[in-house]
């Protein structure tokens, strides 16, 4: 009786002819098909099954070996995860800060020393030399090379922030000056509205991602360099891409090692594609004026300078 | 690991679950505060973003 629905149905015919070659196996074949059979068939197979599983207790210590191996490797793929988004968010907030704070105390302590000794920039100004062609207002005033890994300017880019600054470090080491999150300047260049080329690098991928957005720079966006002397304004002129070893666009003028300089430009240098680093990015400015301490920030950044985050 | 773990912990569920959040919290500041940083000065030479030769 119960037999019948069984039979109707197309899946449940496979088991009951198994269950009647079973039958024949034993030699009690006729007669007993239907429900009879199919309890016979569950009751061999699982027979069968835990004539399998009779090594139980190794069986389960490879299952908790292989388990416990998964759970490790797992366990150290989100703790890459996590090194990865702490390298690029965590960390990057931390310096950022601590590098808006540096740059903040820097123009407060030029500031603060320079109120009495503002002579030298005014009386330069009234004879401005003749080969300053790129420059309006105050010839620039160039400092001295500082000592290696001493911060010693600001920069400021609009284009990156409406309240971005990050100190300039002597030195282009990357342990020492680029990983604190701020850019370094190339010793062999030159400095800060001096004729020739004023080159500087900073990470793009990490360590607060100063460059980050180098590439989106647009023909004429102000580039400012405050040192303690005042703030020159470059302007941003265009973006070239060259392989790592591309040494010539730090010379006084970039890619023409040997030339004179009759330009005052600033090079920004940073690594390209972004997280590949397989080439460099390069960003040239030119120099559009300098205002000496005295005369007060540019109006740009004049809500920025020198004040904390 | 994590079985045996939640196993030998005391406590009801949601004592257990409080305890592995403080830890886990616990963990995230260490490894971002010291390992972290000690594991980035360690990568930092494959890094380059200058132009030398």
């Amino acid at each position: 009786m119960d037999a019948v629905p069984e039979q109707n149905s197309p899946s449940d015919e496979v088991p009951t002819r198994r269950s009647q070659r079973a039958d024949l196996r034993r030699g009690r074949g006729d007669g007993s098909r239907g429900g009879d059979g199919s309890g016979d068939d569950s009751s061999d197979d699982s027979a069968g099954d835990s004539g399998g599983e009779s090594p139980t207790g190794r069986s389960s210590l490879v299952r908790s070996i292989i388990g416990v191996a998964g759970e490790v490797l797992i366990t150290t793929g989100v703790l890459v995860f996590l090194f990865l988004g702490w390298q690029l968010w965590i960390q990057g907030i931390a310096l950022n800060s601590t590098q808006t704070n540096d740059a903040s105390g820097l123009s407060q302590s030029w500031s603060a020393s320079t109120v009495g000794p503002t002579a030298p920039v005014n009386t330069a100004s009234p004879t401005a030399p003749a080969d300053s062609g790129t420059t309006s207002g105050a010839a620039p005033v160039v400092m001295a090379a500082p000592a290696e890994t001493k911060q010693f300017a600001v920069l400021y880019v609009p284009r990156f922030g409406a309240d971005y600054k990050r100190t300039i470090s002597q030195g282009v080491d990357a342990k020492t000056v680029l990983n604190a999150g701020g850019a370094g300047h190339y010793e062999q260049s030159q400095m800060p509205g001096d004729m020739g080329n004023f080159a500087i690098a900073a990470h793009r991928d990490g360590w607060g991602s100063p460059f980050i957005k180098i590439n989106e720079l647009q023909v004429g966006d102000p580039i400012y360099i405050e040192t303690q002397d005042g703030w020159y304004t470059y302007r941003f002129r265009d973006l070239e891409y060259v392989s790592p070893d591309g040494v010539d666009v730090l010379s006084s003028v970039p890619q023409v090692p040997d030339a004179a300089p009759t330009d005052r430009l600033i090079t920004l240098t940073s690594c390209n594609p972004l997280y590949i680093a397989s080439e460099r990015i390069i960003a040239y400015g030119v120099l559009e004026s300098f205002t000496p301490r005295s005369a007060g920030a540019p109006a740009e950044i004049a809500g920025i300078s020198g004040k904390g985050a | 690991m994590y079985g045996a773990l939640w196993r030998v912990l005391p406590g009801p569920v949601w004592a257990r679950i409080l305890i592995l959040l403080v830890a886990l919290a616990v963990l995230l500041f260490v490894l971002s505060t010291w390992v972290f940083p000690w594991v980035d000065g360690l990568l930092t030479p494959s890094q380059p973003v200058t132009v030398n030769q």
